[in-house]
Formats: C-alpha cells, sequence, structure tokens
C-alpha cells in the first residue's frame, strides 16, 4: 500500500499517472464553475492576499498620516475612511475567511483522505459570496468610503453621509460566506472521516477546523440580523437603535459584539489549530496533551459566546452586567494558556527542524503569549476602564489577530505550500522573511501598549505631541513588516516558476495529506493509492529519504489497530 | 485496510454499495451512496435551520426588551392588529406543514401524483398566508401605524378619533432638563414634518430644542442599567394629567411597536417567500420524477425548513396579535 | 415664515422657559446677564428681543468703532481678565506607563496594572526562555533523536490549569473592588453637567456658568452628569483613569477625587466623526480656595467683556473654532474672516451676510446654507443668550 506511493516520485521526468487539480482541465472558465475543493481553496487564496494587500496599504497609510501630529498625507474625513476600510478588508475578507477559507478549504477533505467536502456546490456558492462582498466593499471605498470604523457603532452609522451601505451590505453578505463554509466543514468532518479516525485520532487541525465551524454556523447569523436592522435603520429610521424614536444605541453594541467576539475566536481558532500540526511535525514528535488541546478547543468555542460585554464596559451597560462578563473573560483566557503550555511542552525533548513554517510556530507562541495576556489587563474591570478605547486595545488586537492568526496563516500557507503547488520556495529567503516579521511586528506594536496607557486614544487622526517618538517607531516597524511580507509573498510567488519540485511529504508530517501527491490529482489520490490511516503523530516510521527527496514510510510500516489514542 | 470505506450506518435509503441495485441519478460522486448523502444533507439541513434561529434571534431578543421596558406601547399598539387574520394565517401556515410532510411520505412510498399534489397545496398555502400579509400591510399603510417616526394614526384602536398634539411650540411642561434634536438632523437630513407624528408640530421650525411637545423619547433603561431620568417621567405623568385624552392618545414611541413588528413579521415573510421559490422548484422536479424511495432528500430537508417557517410564526402570532 | 420669527422671540426670552436651561441656575443666584443689565446699562439688557441692536456698542462709544478692544472705559477700574488656564502638567509620564495618577482610584487601577504587568512579564520571559532552550537544545542535528517522553501528563495539566485559574480569581476580584469604587460617588460629590456634542465638551456648573474647560477643586469629590447631543462620546480623563460613553437622550455618570492641583488633559474616547481627535479638553485642578476664587473672577470677567472680546472669547468656548476658521483657512463650515457685509449663494438664493443673517445661522442653521457647505451646523437656540449672539456679531464684524 504505502510502498506505491513512492514509484511516483517528485524528482521523475516521467509524467504522473493522472493530471494535477492545477493542470486537468485548464482555463478560467474551468476554474470559475468548478466544484472542486482545492480550486476553490487556491481562488479564495488568490483573493484573501490580494484583499490582504490592500488593507495592508491602507494600514501603511494610517501609519505614515501617523508619523507626526497634524496632517501629513490626508485629512481628517480621509484618515477616518482608511481606518475604516482597513478594519473592514481586514476583518471581514481576510482573517474571518483566511485559514478557513483558504486553506481549510484545501486542506480538509486530504486530510481526512476523503474525495470532496460535503456539499462542493455550497462551497463554491460561499466563494461566490465572498467576491460579492469583496465587491461591495470596494463599491463603499469607491463612492465615499465608510467613515464608521469597521464596528459600525450608532447612532454616528445611521447618520453619517459616507457610504455605508455597500460596506454593511458587504459585511452582511461575507457573513453568509461564512456560515456556508461552517456548515459544510462541520457535516464534511461528521460524515467523511475515514474509517479508524474516532474524534480522538484526528488531528488537532481538525478539531480546531471543527470548533471554528461551530461558531461560524452559530455566531455569524447575530452578526447578519445586526447588520440587516442597521440597514433598515439607516435606510428607513425604523427607530430600533435611534433613541428619539425609543430605540437604544447600546443594544447595537451588544448584538454587535454578541457575534464579534465569537468572531474572534474565529479568527484564532484555526489559527491554533494548524499552530498544533506545525509544532508536532517540525518536532518530529508526539503533540503533548493531545486531549487537554483538543477539549480546550470546543472550551474557547463554548465560553466565546459568553463574554461579549467585556466590550462594552463602558458603554453604559449595568455594572452587574460588567461584573459578569468580567468573570467570564477570566474563565477563557485559561484554555488558551493551557495550549501554550502544551506547545512548549511539545518542544521538550523533541526532535526539532527550524523550517520556515517552524519558524512562523515559533513567532506565533510568543506573540500570542503576549496578545492574551495583554487581554487579561483588559478583562480586570478598573484597568480596563482605563485602557478602553486606548492604543492598548490597539495593540492587543493587532498581537492577536495579526500577530497570531495571521503569523499561523503565513506559517500555514509555508507548511502547505509544497502540497498546493508542487513546488519548494526558497528555505533560506522564508526564514529571513519569518524573522523580519517578527521582529518588524514586534516594533510597530509593543510601543503602541504604552501609547495606550500614557493616555493615546484611538481612532485618533491627530494627537498631543508627546506621544510622537512612539508613533514614529511604529511606523518604521510597520514598513519594515509592510516590506518583508511583500518579500515573503514574492517567494512563493518566484517558486511557482522557479521552484524547486516538491516531494510528497517535505516537512515529514504524519497526518494523511502528505501521502498524497504535490500537487494532488482531481480526487486527491490516484485511483489505485488509496490513503492508509497511520497512528496520529507517530514518527517513529517516518524516514528521509533522498531518492524521493523527502519523507516516507518505513516500507512494511504496519498501520495500529483501530482505537488507538495518543 | 483502505481508508476511503467511510464509517456512517446505512438507513433506510437503498442503494447502500455493494449491493448492486441501481442508485437515483442523483447521486453524487463524491458520497459513497445514496445513504450517505442523505445523512449529510440532514445534517447540513439542521445546522442550517439552527442558523436561522439564531438569525431571528436578536429580533426575539429586542422584543423582550423594549416590551419589558414599555409595556404601555405593547398593550396599546397590539389591539391594531386583526387576530382573525393572524389565526387565519397560522392555520394556513400549519396545514401546509402538514402536506409539506405529507409530501416526504409520499416521496418515500413512491406515490408521485400525491407528491406532486402535496407540493401544490403546500405552495398555496404559502401563497395565502402572503397574501393575507399583503393585505395586513397595507391596511396598515393605510392607516398610517408604521414603524418609527411614521406612526401617526389619526384613529386609536378601539376607532375614537386621536387628537392631534398640540402645536404650540415654547410652552413649558415640568421643564424638561434635557433638551433633544432630533438625531436626523444630525449630519443634514432635514426633519420631515409628519402630520400629528411624535416629532416637532407641523408647519412649525424643523428644530426646536427644548420644546416638551417635540421630547417623546425614553430610554432603554434595562439594557443599561442606568435609571430613567426623572425629569423625563415627571413630563410623563405631568402630560397625562393635563390631558384629558390620555386614554386615546398613544404612549410615546409607540412607532416602536411597529419597528419590531414589522421587522419580526417581514423576516418571517422573506423566509416564506425563499420557501416558496424553493417548492416551486421542488414541483418542477417531483413532476418530472426526479424523485422516489431512493432520493428524496430535497423535499425532506425543503419541508424541515419550511416547519421551521411555521414554528416561527407560531411563535410570532401570539407575541405579536394575542398580548393580554 | 412668520411662525420662524415668532419662534425666535418667543425663544429669545433668556429668563425663563426652555431658552434658558443652558444658564438654568441651581443657586438663588440670578443670571448673570440678568444682574448686568441692573448693574450696566452698555451690557446687553436681558428681555430685550431685537436682534442686532448695537446697544453693546456703548464701552467704545468714545470712538463708535465696536472692534476698538481698546477703547477707553466708562469706568476707571481696569477691565477684568478671564483667568487664564496654565500649561497641561501632565505631559511628563509618571513611570514608563502611566500619567501622572491625580487619585486613590488612579492609584488602585496602576498597582493592579503593575501586578498583571510583572505576572505577564514573567509568564512571556519564562516561556521565551523555554521556547528557545529547547529550540536549541532539541534541535535536529545529524545523529540526534527525539528522546522517549510521555505524550501527556494529567498531573502537569491540572496544575497549570489551577494556578493561572487562581491567579485570575484574584485579578478579577482586585478590579471588581475597584470598578465598584468608580461606580459609587460620595453622597456630597460636586455635580457638574458634561454636554458632548461633535465636537466640543461644554462643562456646565451648578451656578450657570459654561465653560469649555472642566474646573474642579483639590481633594472634593466631583461628581459629572454626562450626556450627548448627538452621537456617542466617551469621556476619559488619562490621569484619574476613569472613562465613561456619554450617550443620547440618556445620563452617564462618573465620579473622582483630584489629589494634587494642575492641569490635565481630557480627550473624548469615542470615535464620533471626523474631528473627534480634537475633541479634547482641560482638567483644571484649583488648589484650595482657587475654585472659587476662578468661577468668581470668570463671571465678572465674562460680564466686563465688550461684545467683540466676548465674541472672541466664545468662539474658542463654545467650540465655533472646530468648524470655522478665522483666518481664511477652508474647513467644516465657511471661515469668518472678512464674511461681513458679503453676499453668497445659499440653499435658499442670494443672502447678504449681516447682522439678521448671522444670528439666523446660529440658531437655525439649516435655513440658509451656504453654497459649497454641508448643512451639518448643529443649532444653538436655547444655549446663547442675546448678548452672546450679539458679542459673536460684533466679532465676525470686526474679522477683516
Amino acid at each position: 500500500m504505502a510502498t506505491a506511493a513512492t514509484t511516483t516520485h517528485s524528482g521523475s521526468p516521467g509524467d504522473p499517472p493522472e493530471p494535477s487539480y492545477l493542470t486537468v482541465k485548464r482555463g478560467f472558465r474551468n476554474w470559475i464553475v468548478t466544484l472542486d475543493h482545492k480550486r476553490i481553496g487556491v481562488m479564495y487564496l488568490i483573493g484573501i492576499t490580494t484583499s490582504f494587500l490592500l488593507g495592508g496599504v491602507f494600514a501603511l497609510l494610517v501609519r505614515t498620516e501617523l508619523f507626526l501630529p497634524g496632517s501629513q498625507l490626508v485629512n481628517e474625513q480621509q484618515y477616518n475612511q482608511l481606518f475604516t476600510l482597513h478594519g473592514a478588508v481586514m476583518v471581514f475578507l481576510v482573517i474571518i475567511p483566511g485559514l478557513p477559507a483558504a486553506l481549510g478549504n484545501f486542506s480538509l477533505p486530504i486530510v481526512l483522505g476523503a474525495p470532496d467536502v460535503a456539499f462542493p456546490r455550497l462551497n463554491l456558492f460561499s466563494f461566490y459570496l465572498w467576491c460579492t462582498g469583496a465587491a461591495l466593499l470596494l463599491l463603499s471605498l469607491i463612492i465615499n468610503a465608510a467613515d464608521t470604523g469597521w464596528t459600525f457603532y450608532t447612532p454616528y452609522s445611521t447618520t453619517t453621509g459616507t457610504a455605508v451601505v455597500p460596506a454593511v451590505g458587504g459585511a452582511f453578505v461575507l457573513g453568509f460566506s461564512s456560515i456556508f463554509t461552517g456548515l459544510n466543514f462541520i457535516v464534511t468532518i461528521h460524515k467523511f472521516k475515514p474509517k479508524g479516525m474516532g474524534w480522538f485520532q484526528m488531528p488537532l487541525n481538525l478539531w480546531g477546523i471543527y470548533s471554528t465551524a461551530l461558531l461560524q454556523v452559530l455566531a455569524t447569523p447575530v452578526l447578519g440580523i445586526t447588520l440587516l436592522l442597521l440597514l433598515v435603520e439607516r435606510i428607513g429610521r425604523i427607530g430600533i437603535f435611534d433613541p428619539a424614536l425609543g430605540g437604544d444605541p447600546v443594544l447595537f453594541q451588544h448584538f454587535f459584539w454578541f457575534y464579534s467576539h465569537p468572531a474572534v475566536y474565529i479568527m484564532i481558532l484555526p489559527a491554533m489549530a494548524v499552530m498544533s500540526d506545525l509544532i508536532t511535525t517540525f518536532s518530529h514528535k508526539h503533540i503533548f496533551g493531545y486531549r487537554f488541546i483538543a477539549y480546550s478547543s470546543i472550551g474557547l468555542a463554548s465560553l466565546s459566546f459568553l463574554v461579549w460585554g467585556h466590550h462594552m464596559f463602558v458603554s453604559g451597560q449595568s455594572r452587574l452586567a460588567g461584573m459578569v462578563f468580567s468573570a467570564l473573560t477570566f474563565t477563557v483566557a485559561i484554555p488558551s494558556a493551557i495550549k501554550v503550555f502544551n506547545w512548549v511542552a511539545t518542544l521538550y525533548k523533541a526532535d526539532i527542524r527550524l523550517q520556515t513554517p517552524m519558524l512562523y510556530a515559533l513567532a506565533f507562541i510568543l506573540l500570542f503569549t503576549i496578545g492574551g495576556l495583554t487581554g487579561v489587563f483588559l478583562g480586570a474591570l478598573n484597568v480596563d476602564v482605563h485602557l478602553h478605547d486606548s492604543y492598548f486595545v490597539v495593540a492587543h488586537f493587532h498581537y492577536v489577530m495579526m500577530g497570531s492568526a495571521l503569523i499561523a496563516f503565513l506559517g500555514a500557507l509555508h507548511y502547505w505550500w509544497p502540497k498546493m503547488f508542487g513546488r519548494m520556495f526558497n528555505e533560506r529567503v522564508g526564514q529571513v522573511c519569518a524573522i523580519l516579521i517578527f521582529i518588524g511586528f514586534n516594533t510597530t506594536f509593543l510601543p503602541q501598549f504604552v501609547l495606550g496607557s500614557r493616555g493615546m486614544a484611538r481612532r485618533y487622526f491627530d494627537y498631543d505631541p508627546e506621544f510622537t517618538s512612539f508613533h514614529q517607531v511604529s511606523t518604521v516597524g510597520a514598513f519594515l513588516m509592510g516590506i518583508t511580507l511583500v518579500v515573503s509573498f514574492g517567494n512563493l510567488v518566484y517558486s511557482l516558476f522557479r521552484g524547486k519540485r516538491a516531494p510528497r511529504n517535505p516537512w515529514g508530517g504524519s497526518t494523511m495529506e502528505w501521502q498524497a501527491p504535490s500537487p494532488p490529482p482531481l480526487y486527491n489520490f490516484y485511483a489505485h493509492e488509496q490513503p492508509v490511516l497511520y497512528p496520529i503523530y507517530d514518527y517513529s516510521d517516518l524516514y528521509w529519504d533522498e531518492t524521493e527527496g523527502g519523507y516516507v514510510r518505513r516500507p512494511g510500516a504496519k498501520p495500529e489497530a483501530e482505537g488507538y489514542e495518543p | 485496510m483502505s481508508a476511503s470505506e467511510h464509517g456512517h450506518g446505512h438507513g433506510d435509503q437503498a442503494g447502500g454499495h455493494g449491493h448492486g441495485e441501481p442508485q437515483s441519478r442523483f447521486i453524487q460522486h463524491h458520497f459513497d451512496d445514496g445513504a450517505h448523502q442523505f445523512e449529510s444533507g440532514k445534517l447540513g439541513i439542521w445546522l442550517f435551520l439552527g442558523q436561522e434561529v439564531l438569525f431571528f434571534s436578536a429580533l426575539f431578543v429586542a422584543y423582550i426588551i423594549y416590551r419589558h421596558n414599555h409595556p404601555e406601547i405593547f398593550q396599546y399598539a397590539h389591539k391594531y392588529l386583526d387576530v382573525k387574520m393572524g389565526a387565519i394565517n397560522t392555520g394556513v401556515l400549519i396545514l401546509s406543514s402538514l402536506s409539506a410532510a405529507w409530501a416526504v411520505r409520499a416521496a418515500q412510498l413512491n406515490q408521485q401524483r400525491l407528491l406532486v399534489w402535496c407540493i401544490v397545496v403546500t405552495l398555496l398555502c404559502a401563497l395565502g398566508f402572503l397574501g393575507i400579509k399583503y393585505v395586513e400591510y397595507s391596511a396598515k399603510v393605510h392607516h398610517h401605524t408604521l414603524f418609527g417616526k411614521r406612526f401617526a394614526p389619526t384613529e386609536a384602536p378601539d376607532g375614537t378619533e386621536i387628537e392631534q398634539p398640540d402645536a404650540t411650540p415654547g410652552k413649558t411642561e415640568g421643564g424638561a432638563p434635557a433638551p433633544k434634536e432630533p438625531l436626523n438632523t444630525v449630519g443634514g437630513v432635514k426633519a420631515q414634518p409628519v402630520p400629528g407624528a411624535a416629532g416637532p408640530p407641523p408647519g412649525s421650525a424643523p428644530v426646536v430644542p427644548g420644546d416638551p411637545a417635540a421630547s417623546k423619547e425614553e430610554p432603554a433603561s434595562a439594557v443599561s442599567g442606568v435609571g430613567v431620568l426623572p425629569a423625563i417621567e415627571a413630563q410623563k405623568t405631568a402630560g397625562a394629567a393635563i390631558d384629558t385624552h390620555a386614554s386615546a392618545r398613544p404612549p410615546p414611541n409607540t412607532g416602536m411597536f411597529f419597528t419590531i413588528y414589522f421587522a419580526m413579521t417581514g423576516l418571517h415573510g422573506i423566509h416564506v417567500l425563499g420557501g416558496v421559490i424553493v417548492f416551486i422548484w421542488l414541483l418542477i422536479r417531483s413532476m418530472k420524477g426526479h424523485f422516489g424511495p431512493k432520493y428524496y432528500g430535497p423535499i425532506d430537508f425543503a419541508a424541515l425548513y419550511w416547519h421551521l417557517v411555521d414554528l416561527i410564526w407560531i411563535f410570532l402570532f401570539p407575541l405579536l396579535y394575542l398580548i393580554a | 415664515m412668520l411662525q420662524y420669527l415668532l419662534t425666535f422671540v418667543v425663544l429669545a426670552q433668556p429668563a425663563s422657559g426652555p431658552g434658558a436651561e443652558a444658564e438654568k441656575p441651581a443657586t438663588s443666584e440670578a443670571q448673570p446677564a440678568d444682574k448686568a443689565a441692573g448693574d450696566k446699562p452698555a451690557a446687553g439688557a436681558a428681555g430685550e428681543t431685537k436682534p442686532g441692536d448695537d446697544k453693546a456698542a456703548a464701552p467704545a462709544a468714545a470712538t463708535g468703532n465696536p472692534c476698538d478692544k481698546n477703547a477707553p472705559r466708562p469706568t476707571n477700574k481696569p477691565k477684568k481678565t478671564l483667568p487664564p488656564v496654565g500649561p497641561r502638567t501632565d505631559v511628563q509620564s509618571e513611570n514608563y506607563w502611566m500619567p501622572v495618577a491625580n487619585s486613590d482610584m488612579a492609584e488602585h487601577v496602576d498597582g493592579l496594572f503593575i501586578a498583571i504587568l510583572a505576572i505577564s512579564i514573567f509568564c512571556f520571559v519564562g516561556i521565551t526562555i523555554a521556547v528557545v532552550y529547547f529550540a536549541w537544545k532539541y534541535r535536529s542535528r545529524p545523529g540526534h533523536r527525539a528522546p522517549e517522553s510521555s505524550s501527556h501528563n494529567d498531573t502537569l495539566e491540572i496544575t497549570w490549569t489551577i494556578i493561572p485559574s487562581i491567579v485570575c480569581v484574584i485579578i478579577f476580584l482586585l478590579g471588581w473592588k475597584g470598578f465598584v469604587d468608580l461606580n459609587t460617588p460620595p453622597k456630597h460629590a460636586y455635580e457638574i453637567t458634561i454636554v458632548a456634542e461633535k465636537w466640543k465638551w461644554s462643562y456646565k456648573y451648578p451656578n450657570g456658568w459654561v465653560d469649555e474647560n472642566l474646573h474642579v477643586p483639590v481633594g472634593e469629590p466631583v461628581r459629572l452628569i454626562m450626556r450627548s447631543k448627538d452621537v456617542l462620546h466617551s469621556f476619559w480623563v488619562p490621569s484619574f483613569r476613569v472613562k465613561q460613553d456619554v450617550i443620547p437622550n440618556r445620563y452617564t455618570k462618573i465620579w473622582f477625587e483630584a489629589k494634587y492641583p494642575g492641569v490635565y488633559r481630557q480627550y473624548c474616547a469615542e470615535y464620533c466623526g471626523d474631528r473627534h481627535s480634537f475633541m479634547k479638553s482641560l482638567v483644571v485642578v484649583h488648589p484650595p480656595g482657587g475654585f472659587k476664587r476662578y468661577m468668581e473672577e470668570a463671571e465678572a470677567a465674562l460680564l466686563d467683556m465688550p461684545p467683540v472680546e466676548l465674541g472672541e472669547y466664545l468662539y474658542a468656548a463654545r467650540g465655533c473654532n472646530q468648524c470655522h476658521s478665522v483666518d481664511g483657512s477652508a474647513k467644516t463650515g465657511p471661515s469668518w474672516k472678512g464674511i461681513f457685509g458679503e453676499t453668497h449663494a445659499t440653499s435658499a438664493g442670494q443672502v447678504k451676510v449681516d447682522e439678521n443673517y448671522i444670528r439666523e445661522s446660529i440658531l437655525d442653521p439649516t435655513a440658509k446654507v451656504r453654497t459649497g457647505f454641508n448643512a451639518v451646523m448643529p443649532t444653538f437656540k436655547g444655549q446663547l443668550k442675546d448678548e452672546q449672539i450679539d458679542g459673536l456679531i460684533t466679532y465676525i464684524k470686526c474679522l477683516k
């Protein structure tokens, strides 16, 4: 079984038995109506990275403007539009869809040994919804970009003159893209697990995708109805959030954050999931504390519904509500801490390879630790009163959304790149970029903690002169990070043309996708080569094969009996 | 042992792998067999229904909060609704749920004609529901009992004429300390004087801060925990003492009831319309004989969706129409 | 149109009715303007309704030029000036992280902040050391294999769950206590009303004085009753570590007690539109006796001001400077420089900028909006007395 896999290997000049998913049925028209989860994943990837570059340009414009107090490039209204679009594009177009839609779509069926997700047509429809949402956000940008902040608080969002309707409409449509993707993944995991893979033999990547998908299906509809009510309020003045008509603007905040707090877990859970897989692979050692990591994913998903009020301690909600939300917020901190400890314990007595994906994973551990710990400051009620709506919060959420979720996305992208496109990127460039991004990121956002606690408010176009030096350091870091990100994407794209052909298993991963050819054929595995389920995270039989140029299972390795538990 | 065998049961649908029986041509390639496809679809539709419940949830929460804070608005305004029509709609939807469930059974038992008729009945009921809703909505448009500022009825629910609010600006009534600017003057949109509306009196200057006749808002305190402004409470009772036609005049911000009414029934109506489209599609397919014992998933799932739409109405009807 | 003018006439009564709500005294002190009417015939008279009446020109009667701030005064007393607000005393941070902590509650916040910081640094350094050390010690090299190790250890898991949980509970309790203190003002606190609007703060004192800065006495608890006139704002004074959202059609409250005198920065901390970052003011903590003195001096100076100075003061104090420049530069609203006497196209046809038009623009700004500008100016009906409007008109007239 497994030995058959080595007959068609990467370095061979001979043709593989089937064309890969990239080359079978070429042409734009074949891609745009494809039902193949891998092609859909690649299309998402193109859209998401383009959106990321757009959001990044907005970010650099914001940071340039903030290099000095007063106006440098833009006026105050344009600045407000810049940070609004930066936030909306990054949150709704990049981070929320990012890992699940682009990389999850590609990897999930292959990891399960399945030919596709449960509902391929729904998958394509989700992608079309993503494109529609992106188009609507662009429409807002073109007409008169919304200037409400990505949080669309009323009454400002119902009274401002900018193009709020397309922006909110875009976010609404993107919500449904997310819901349907989550729905698809839940059914796929339930119904397409291979024989022998029980829940506790699943790769942790899938635990994370599953928890995320639950949040996508259950939390996003609340955003949907909230944005719908906002649209109707703005267009029809129905009054539900208008105090002059008996409505309550704080009600909008409750509805909005009821989704948006689980949303941040939609961003981080897939990141943690993928990092679990990466860390174990590059440690060449089983993960430490599998069950605890799995349970903590579900725990985070459940608890995330209970803490939305911690965004609203000073909003006018009652003191009792503040107390309850603060207490619950501390409970949700604990599962994340457990994960970090388990990852670090995985490194103990391991066999660690510091290749590019692993550098991103280690950066993730450190940056997520900072992000999570700074969340503790914000959970403490009276400290949050001072820090709320200051740069401390900006720094905190960039550490968790960018320093953790985006770094994990980059790590996962480098990890699966050889599988997706059959090419190896330049390892040295990848490693240097990972380190520079880490340095650049910290340079950008560490000073912002101090800015916040010293009194710098967020969403400020102009600021008091005593904050200047911190802003300047932050801007320099942002440019370093931006340039390095472009270089790292360039490194990946360059590999498509000039990269070495990738073996099936360049990193020594133990999960099933590394048995598929790189890149896989249309139905993920050749017809005569069905994948074999090995014990989860067992590296004892994996060794480097020079002729193959990658890792293979020792010939004759027998899979363990069913029910193996790590 | 190949990993391609999927651990699932075989269920009622025939066409299990290895038995050699012909499968429906609608079983997709990536599923093992019809049973696999059916079970996946079933889980999928239940997840979809779960998210639909959450989609409506915010409206139910808004209903609870506003009714808790302002029971007088709900007590007064629900009488504008026609309970008879609401009850007919409830019956119509329950009947349509019955026919939808029966359609599933018919497909399972290969009763093709019955299947078609059941779908037709379901569709007729759904269209009937929408028709009655149209009648109700147009009555409200006619009586100006609409959402927010457009709530401007000339008659109370019992038919007595409503006295229009006093048109003199500048009259003090208990000294409201917090002058209100209607929000729609910020950002440059001029306030439209609406006859008899809870807003500035007709013909006067659009913006009259400090005019108690224009200050009709009430803070929703349960959400925030901040107490109701004592001055506004005083103004309310003062207003009630002065006003001899208090029972005929709607409480302030009664438009909020209709905001919630239209939001909830409107969203529900959109879902009914969606169901109509789905059932038309199913009707065409069942007339072509696509469905049968080996493949009836779409009917089953659409019927499940329809049951949820019915269930939501069964909540809406008492909450909106049958307030004691 | 007639109703329009009648509205002006009726509402221009400053002493009673909603028009005077801005100046409503909590004590029995009469309206400053009313008092002035008895003292000086020159200051704007209460009860007079004719707008644009040039009664206010009396101090410059000698020259007849209302723009002359240095005209000889009717009495021999020197002109009273508004007490100046000194420079900020909180520019330099007290420690690396925080501005000066000017209250006991602020010190409690700082204590908890530093405690969490210490725990965080400890955890982060610990994890970093572990990661770096393991990555080095167990790095892959020829001949190296991962030694045997267990894949789980329930005792360890429980331990590193329980200990952080205990720490979190302690942090929660400390934070909660501070929060309860923040929301429990003493009964005898001095109350000041704050009105927030795009984009300025107005501080209204119990005696009717309205200021653009928050003046408080040192060592006494001060309670702020806040509301917004339009969108959400948030009142934040970093030195006191207090913050509270300010909401339309509702009052929110906050309190503090200043420990040290000085001048501290106050910000708006909830995004509210174009000039959100300019919506800031100062908290002036007066040493003992200073607060009372300030209030007396401020009122006296205002009464004593010639109209052109009054207008100049109001231009800044009442926030006109957010949208109108006086040097010709373009802002949200037209610049006042040289505007008086010009004829402009407006939404209601051609209009000459005279006293009547300026008054109308203050009280009903959306009536005749100058072409090329948006109708975003809020009304000041009920917030400016006639003498104040006179002062603004004179000031605008004098801006050549």
